[in-house]
C-alpha cells in the first residue's frame, strides 16, 4: 500500500467545534494519526448541535456533522478537571508531533498544558491555537465563531446584495480558517525537519479570512475608497451573474471575459437582436449596461435548466457552470468520476457519503479511511498500546473517572 | 473655386542645381509665384546635364531641369551690377520668401544677406539652404547630394553585405532637403499670418539628412555599436529581397513579415515541400536561414515575371511590389490613374511626361501650373507688370546687359 | 506652430515622423496607441544592452518625443467614439491605416469632415486612397520597389539595392508634413479642412532624380549605377565612394574646375592631363564608338594613399565636394553638428538620459523646441480623457479594464 505524506506523524488534537476539527482531518486525510482529546463530561460541540441531527438524533455518536469533520481520527476521552487526566494528555503529547488546540486563549495554560509546559514536554513539539481573534491582543478573550470571522475580517461586508445587509457566511469561515492551519501546521513539520525546531503556531481566524480580501484593503490604503458589497458583478466583466432555469430556484453562473466569448454568447443563444443593441457593443458598455443585460440572458436561460445552458455553452467554450445544490453535488457525473464523495460505513448511523480528501496525489494518495470515531473509541489502544499502561492501570483510570 | 492653397505667396528664388529648387518646385505646385533669378553667364548647372531631348543639349533641352522647374518663373538679372541689385531688392520689396542655398558668403557679397534683406522688407521669411548650414567649422565646405549620403551614415549602410558602402547617384538628400525646406517655409508662414513676423531659416542638408538615419544612430547611443550593411536584409522579417524573375534584369521585392503572411504565401506558392521543413516554421527560424530561403523563393519566382508575382501574392495579402525601372513607372497604371503622372507641354521641347504632385489635398489640390521657364523668359512680366516698369526702362536696362 | 493641436493615429515612422516635424515646431501632438502593444515601433530596436523593453525602442524613442501618448482600442465602439471626440477638438489628423481599415471603422475622411469642418486628414499609404494598387500590402522594401528607387540603387549585375532603415517612411513624413501645412495655411483663408491623401509610392517616384526623364526624354532606361557614368558602365567623372588608407570618402565633383583642383590635390598624374577630362560637356557630346578613358581604377589606386582627413579637408580647402563616408559613431562625432547644437540629450524616465538628432532646421524666431521625451505607453491617459474631456477617474479605470483604453 502507498505510503501517506503525513505517514508517522501523531497529532494530539484538543480541538472541537469546526474551524480546528477541520484542520486536524485534513492532517489526518494525508496520513497522520490524529488522535482526538475528548471528555464524555463536555462533548466536542458538533456530537451536540448538529444542522443534520434530525428527529433521529440519539447521542453522541450520531452526528453527521461530527463524522464529516473527524474522519480518519482517533478518539479518547480524559476528564480535563482532573491532574491525572492532565498528566495522561502530556503523555500523549510526549509521543505526538503535533498539538492541535482552539480553545479561548488561555484555556490550555489554565488546563495546565500551555505551550512552554508541552515544549518541556516535547521539546520539538509543534503547537498550533487557533482562536477567534488571536492569542494576543486586548480582545483575545473575547467569543468568537464562524460568523465573527467574516464580520470582523471584512468578507461578509463585501458578500450580498448591494441593497440589503452583509450576508453573514457561516460554517465555510471556519473550514477557511481550518486549512490556514493545516498549511501553518505543515510549514512547521518542514521547518522541524530541516532543523529539529519546533513552535507555536497564533492562528487568529479571523485574520485568516481577512487576507483573502487584499484588494479591498489596498483599494482603501490607496485611494481611500471603501469597497461594498456588490451581489454577484465582477469589476469588469459582463455578463457575470447566476440566471434563473427552468425549475423553480434553479440557476445557472456565466462569465463572459472576452470579445471571442461574447460572441460565442449570443450565437449559441440564436443572435437576438437585441446583442446588436450599441449599448452592448464592447465590454466596456456591457458593463455600464448589465442590469439591462442580464435580464435579458436571464430570457433565455428560463427556457433551459442549468444544466443544459452549460452544456450548450462550454461546447463554444463560454464559462458556464450549473449553481449546485449539495444534493446535485453529489449526483454530478463529473464530481463522480473525480471520486469527490466517499461512502463510509458509519456504526451508529450507517453508511454516509462524506466528502473525500479535496487532493489526487499521484504517488501518496489521500483520502477518508474511516468514519469520525466513537467517543472514547480508542481509550484502550492510546493508553494501552501507545502509552504503554498496564490493563488494571487502565481499568483503575476509568472508575476513578480520569479516563471518561 | 482656388485650387491653390499658395496661391497669394510669391518666392524670389535664388536657388539652383537640385536641393532648393526642388523645395520652391514644392511650393510652386502648391500655388507660389516663383520667381527664379538667372544669369546666362552662369546658368543653373542643371540646365546642361542630361537628359537632353533629342540627345542634343540646350539650355532649354535639359529633362531634369525642365522638371524640376515647371510652373516657375524665370528673369535673367546680371547681379554684378548695381543696377542689377537694385532691381532685385525691387523685387523682394513685393515678396513674401527669399530662397537661396548658395554658400553663406555669396548672397552677403551681392548685399543680399538677411540682416540687409530685412530692412527693404521686415517681414521677409529667408530661407538659407547650404550643404553645412550658415555657421559652424565647416559652413564654407562644398557638399553635394551624395556626400550628404556619405556624411549622415546612410551611405554606410547601404550596399550589399559583402561589399563596400554604396554611392547613392540618385542623391535622396537633395529632395529631402528641398522637402524639409518646403515644410520650414510653411512652418514660417503660418507663424507669420499669425503674427505678421518673418524670420530667418538656415537649413543645413547634413543635418536634414541625419535625422533620416534614426535607427543606427540611436544603437550607436545606446550601446556603442557602429551597424553596418546588411544587403536587403531586414532587422526580423524573412523572406525579405529582391528576387531574380523572368525576363532580363526583371526583379520583385517580397516582404513577409508573419506567421500568417507566410502560410498564405505557402499557400500561394502550392506548399511545396520545402516549406514545411522545421527551418522555415517560425519567423526567428526563417530569418535564420534566409540564404538558403532566399535561395527558394527565387528558384519559384524565376518562373514568373514580377507581374504576376505581384498579383498572385497580393490577392492573397502577401507584400510583393515589382522593381520597376524607368520605363515601368512611366507606364505604371496606379500613378496613372492617379494623375501623378502628367504631361506638359514646352515651347522648346514639346509634350513631355513628369511627375506630378506627391500630396493629393482634397480642396487646394494644386498642381503644374506650366512648364519650365526658358531662361529670362518672364523678364517683361516681372519688370513690366509687377514691378512697374515701363517698356522704355525695360528697354533700356536689356541694353545695359544688367537684364538679359 | 504654437497652438496647433494634432491628433496622431500611426506607426512605425511616415506618420509619426511627420507629426514630430509638426512638435519641434510647436504643435502640440497627441499620439493615440492601441493599449497594452502600442505603436509598433515600441516592440522594434535598437534597446539599450539589447534587452527588448517597450518603453525603451530607440526607434520609437527617436521618433516621439515631445509627444503625449494616450491608449485607446480603436476596435471597440467606446474607443471609436472617444476617437471621434478628440478629432473633434484638433486641427489636424495624420494617419497611415488601410483605406478600407478606415472606412470599415467609420474613420474616413467623409465621416470625421462631418463631425469637424475645419479637420486636416492627412492619410499615407502606400499606395493612396485610390487606383488598382489601393489595397495592395507594402512594406518599406516593396515601396522603394514599386517607386522606381530600388531598381536604380546597387549594382547593374546584381539584385536591386534597398536603402535601409525605412527611408520610404521617412520621404513619406516629409510630404505629408508639406502638405498638411499647406492646407493648414489655406485654412487660415478659407476656415475649411480638407484631406491630404499621400500615397508614398509616388514620394519616392518623386525623387528618383533623373530617371522619368530619361525615359520621357530619351525613350531609355536607366540603369543601376553608383557613378556618374555613362550607360555602359564606364566612369567617365570622379563621383563615387573611393577607399582610402583609413575609410572611406564620397566624392561628388561636378564642375570643371573642381576637377582641376582634384588633379591638383592627388598630385598631377599623367593620365589627368588629358583634355577631354576639362569639360564634361565634351564627354556628353562624345560621337558613338569614340573611346573614353574608364577613370575608376586609376582614381581608386591613388586614392588608397591618403587618409580621409587628407582627402575631406584638403579637398574643401580646394573647394573640392569631398567628405568622409560616417559611420554611426563618425556622425555622433562629426564636429559640423556638434558645434550647431544639432544633438540633443533627453531624459526619459526609463530609458534615461540619451542623445538624439535634433530637429532639421534653424528657424530665428521660433527655434525648434525638443524637451520631452517619449511618452510611456498610455501616460497622458489621465490629462487628455479626464483632464481635457472630463471623463471621471473611476470611469477610466472600468475603460482600462475592458480593454477601452
Amino acid at each position: 500500500m502507498a505510503r501517506l505524506p503525513l505517514q508517522g506523524i501523531r497529532v494530539a488534537d484538543f480541538t472541537w467545534a469546526w474551524a480546528g476539527p477541520y484542520a486536524t482531518m485534513l492532517l489526518g486525510l494525508m496520513g497522520a494519526e490524529v488522535i482526538k482529546i475528548e471528555s464524555t463530561k463536555r462533548p466536542d460541540h458538533s456530537r451536540m448541535r448538529s444542522l443534520a441531527a434530525g428527529p433521529t438524533f440519539g447521542g453522541p455518536n450520531q452526528a453527521p456533522i461530527f463524522n464529516d469533520l473527524n474522519l480518519n481520527k482517533m478518539s479518547i476521552t480524559l476528564d480535563m478537571t482532573r491532574p491525572k487526566a492532565v498528566e495522561l494528555a502530556k503523555r500523549v503529547v510526549r509521543i505526538s508531533d503535533v498539538v492541535a488546540e482552539n480553545f479561548r486563549p488561555g484555556v490550555m495554560d489554565k488546563l495546565g498544558l500551555g505551550y512552554e509546559v508541552l515544549k518541556e514536554v516535547k521539546p520539538d513539539i509543534i503547537m498550533l491555537s487557533s482562536s477567534a481573534v488571536g492569542g494576543t491582543g486586548p480582545n483575545r478573550h473575547y467569543v468568537g465563531y464562524a460568523p465573527t470571522f467574516a464580520a470582523l475580517g471584512g468578507m461578509a461586508h463585501l458578500t450580498g446584495y448591494p441593497d440589503s445587509a452583509p450576508i453573514p457566511m457561516m460554517g465555510s469561515s471556519d473550514l477557511r480558517s481550518a486549512a490556514t492551519s493545516a498549511f501553518a501546521i505543515l510549514a512547521a513539520l518542514y521547518h522541524r525537519a530541516q532543523t529539529g525546531e519546533g513552535q507555536h503556531i497564533d492562528l487568529s481566524s479571523t485574520e485568516t479570512i481577512a487576507v483573502l480580501v487584499g484588494e479591498a484593503f489596498l483599494e482603501y490604503t490607496m485611494n481611500g475608497r471603501i469597497p461594498t458589497r456588490e451581489g454577484n458583478r465582477d469589476r469588469i466583466m459582463a455578463p457575470h451573474n447566476v440566471y434563473p432555469c427552468q425549475e423553480e430556484n434553479s440557476w445557472v453562473s456565466i462569465a463572459v471575459a472576452t470579445e471571442e466569448e461574447w460572441q460565442a454568447l449570443c450565437h449559441t443563444m440564436g443572435d437576438p437582436a437585441w446583442v446588436k443593441d450599441e449599448k452592448f457593443s464592447d465590454a466596456y458598455r456591457r458593463w455600464q449596461n448589465q442590469e439591462e443585460l442580464d435580464r435579458l440572458i436571464g430570457e433565455w436561460t428560463i427556457n433551459y435548466s442549468p444544466t443544459e445552458v452549460m452544456e450548450k455553452l462550454q461546447k463554444v467554450g463560454v464559462a458556464a457552470v450549473p449553481s449546485f445544490s449539495g444534493l446535485e453535488l453529489f449526483q454530478d457525473p463529473h464530481l463522480k468520476e473525480r471520486g469527490f464523495a466517499k461512502e463510509v460505513q458509519h456504526p451508529a448511523i450507517g453508511k454516509r457519503l462524506v466528502v473525500n480528501a479535496p487532493w489526487k496525489f499521484s504517488a501518496t494518495p489521500a483520502e477518508v479511511s474511516r468514519y469520525g470515531p466513537l467517543l472514547g473509541e480508542h481509550n484502550q489502544y492510546v493508553f494501552g498500546e501507545l502509552l504503554g499502561l498496564p490493563q488494571d492501570e487502565i481499568q483503575r483510570l476509568v472508575a476513578e473517572g480520569v479516563i471518561n | 473655386m482656388d485650387r491653390y492653397a499658395l496661391s497669394t505667396i510669391r518666392i524670389l528664388d535664388f536657388t539652383w542645381a537640385w536641393a532648393g529648387p526642388y523645395c520652391t518646385k514644392l511650393l510652386v505646385d502648391m500655388g507660389a509665384e516663383v520667381i527664379k533669378i538667372e544669369t546666362n553667364k552662369r546658368p543653373d548647372v542643371a540646365r546642361w546635364l542630361p537628359p537632353f531631348a533629342d540627345d542634343k543639349p540646350g539650355l532649354n533641352r535639359s529633362g531634369r531641369f525642365n522638371k524640376r522647374h515647371r510652373g516657375k518663373l524665370s528673369i535673367a538679372v546680371d547681379m554684378t551690377t548695381e543696377a542689377g541689385c537694385d532691381l532685385v531688392r525691387r523685387i523682394i520689396r513685393i515678396s513674401d520668401v527669399i530662397a537661396e542655398n548658395y554658400s553663406p558668403r555669396v548672397m552677403k557679397k551681392f548685399g543680399l544677406e538677411y540682416e540687409a534683406v530685412r530692412e527693404i522688407k521686415p517681414d521677409i521669411i529667408y530661407v538659407s539652404l547650404s550643404a553645412f548650414g550658415a555657421t559652424g567649422l565647416y559652413k564654407d565646405y562644398v557638399a553635394y547630394g551624395p556626400n550628404q549620403a556619405a556624411m549622415s551614415g546612410l551611405a554606410n549602410l547601404t550596399g550589399y553585405r559583402d561589399g563596400p558602402p554604396m554611392n547613392l547617384p540618385t542623391a535622396i538628400a537633395d529632395p529631402t532637403a528641398g522637402l524639409n525646406g518646403a515644410v520650414a517655409v510653411l512652418a514660417a508662414l503660418y507663424y507669420r499670418s499669425k503674427t505678421g513676423k518673418g524670420q530667418h531659416i538656415d537649413l543645413s542638408q547634413t543635418e536634414m539628412f541625419t535625422c533620416l538615419v534614426g535607427q543606427p544612430i540611436m544603437d550607436y547611443v545606446m550601446n556603442g555599436r557602429a551597424l553596418s550593411r546588411d544587403g536587403n536584409r531586414h532587422q526580423i522579417m524573412a523572406p525579405h529581397n529582391f528576387y531574380r524573375c523572368r525576363g532580363q534584369d526583371k526583379w520583385v521585392a517580397i516582404a513577409i513579415a508573419s506567421d500568417d503572411e507566410w502560410h498564405r504565401f505557402c499557400d500561394a506558392l502550392g506548399n511545396p515541400s520545402w516549406a514545411s521543413d522545421e527551418k522555415f516554421s517560425d519567423q526567428l527560424s526563417r530569418w535564420r536561414n534566409q540564404e538558403e530561403l532566399d535561395k527558394l523563393v527565387e528558384a519559384w519566382t524565376i518562373n514568373h515575371t514580377p507581374y504576376e508575382v505581384m498579383e498572385m501574392l497580393q490577392k492573397v495579402g502577401v507584400a510583393a511590389m515589382p522593381a520597376f525601372n524607368g520605363e515601368e513607372i512611366y507606364h505604371n497604371p496606379q500613378l496613372r490613374q492617379r494623375g501623378f503622372l502628367v504631361e506638359v507641354d514646352h515651347p522648346e521641347v514639346g509634350k513631355k511626361v513628369m511627375p506630378g504632385v506627391s500630396m493629393k489635398l482634397s480642396e487646394t489640390p494644386g498642381g503644374i501650373r506650366g512648364p519650365a521657364p526658358l531662361l529670362g523668359e518672364h523678364n517683361h512680366y516681372v519688370f513690366g507688370d509687377l514691378l512697374g516698369m515701363s517698356p522704355k526702362e525695360i528697354a533700356q536696362l536689356e541694353e545695359q546687359a544688367v537684364i538679359y | 506652430m504654437a497652438g496647433v493641436k494634432v491628433l496622431e493615429y500611426a506607426d512605425l515612422i511616415s506618420g509619426p515622423y511627420c507629426t514630430k516635424l509638426l512638435s519641434n515646431l510647436g504643435a502640440e501632438v497627441i499620439k493615440v496607441e492601441q493599449p497594452k502593444a502600442g505603436d509598433y515601433s515600441r516592440s522594434v530596436g535598437p534597446f539599450p544592452n539589447d534587452v527588448p523593453d517597450p518603453e525603451k525602442s530607440g526607434l520609437f524613442l527617436y521618433l516621439n518625443a515631445n509627444k503625449l501618448g494616450i491608449t485607446l482600442n480603436t476596435k471597440t465602439e467606446t474607443g471609436l467614439a472617444l476617437f471621434k471626440e478628440l478629432a473633434k477638438s484638433v486641427d489636424i489628423l495624420v494617419e497611415n491605416h488601410p483605406p478600407q481599415e478606415m472606412e470599415d471603422a467609420g474613420l474616413d475622411y467623409p465621416s470625421l469632415r462631418q463631425i469637424n469642418h475645419r479637420l486636416i486628414m492627412t492619410s499615407i499609404t502606400p499606395f493612396g486612397q485610390n487606383g488598382p494598387y489601393r489595397d495592395y500590402k507594402a512594406y518599406d522594401i516593396n515601396i522603394q520597389a514599386a517607386g522606381g528607387l530600388a531598381y536604380v540603387t546597387g549594382d547593374a549585375k546584381r539584385e536591386p539595392l534597398l536603402t535601409p532603415w525605412g527611408q520610404a517612411g521617412y520621404q513619406a513624413a516629409l510630404n505629408a508634413a508639406i502638405g498638411t501645412l499647406s492646407a493648414l495655411y489655406w485654412r487660415e483663408a478659407s476656415g475649411l479642412g480638407q484631406h491630404v491623401d499621400i500615397s508614398v509610392q509616388e514620394c519616392i517616384a518623386s525623387i528618383l532624380g533623373d530617371v522619368i526623364s530619361f525615359y520621357s526624354y530619351m525613350g531609355m532606361v536607366k540603369p543601376r549605377c553608383t557613378t556618374l557614368s555613362d550607360l555602359s558602365g564606364v566612369t567617365i567623372w570622379p563621383m563615387d565612394i573611393y577607399e582610402c588608407k583609413d575609410g572611406y570618402v564620397d566624392i561628388c565633383i561636378l564642375e570643371p574646375h573642381q576637377w582641376q583642383s582634384f588633379v591638383d590635390l592627388i598630385g598631377n598624374p599623367g593620365w589627368a592631363s588629358d583634355p577631354k577630362f576639362e569639360d564634361r560637356r565634351l564627354l556628353f557630346e562624345r560621337t558613338e564608338g569614340q573611346e573614353v578613358p574608364d577613370l575608376g581604377p586609376l582614381i581608386k589606386e591613388i586614392l588608397k594613399k591618403y587618409t580621409v582627413d587628407e582627402l575631406f579637408h584638403g579637398g574643401q580647402q580646394r573647394r573640392i565636394p569631398i567628405t568622409p563616408v560616417n559611420d554611426a559613431q563618425g556622425v555622433l562625432h562629426f564636429p559640423q553638428l556638434k558645434e550647431r547644437g544639432f544633438f540633443v540629450e533627453i531624459d526619459h524616465p526609463e530609458a534615461g538620459r540619451l542623445t538624439y538628432p535634433g530637429a532639421p532646421f534653424k528657424l530665428s524666431e521660433t527655434p525648434w523646441s525638443l524637451e520631452r521625451p517619449a511618452p510611456l505607453l498610455g501616460q497622458h491617459n489621465k490629462e487628455i480623457f479626464s483632464n481635457r474631456l472630463r471623463y471621471p477617474k473611476m470611469e477610466l479605470v472600468k475603460m482600462a479594464e475592458a480593454g477601452i483604453i
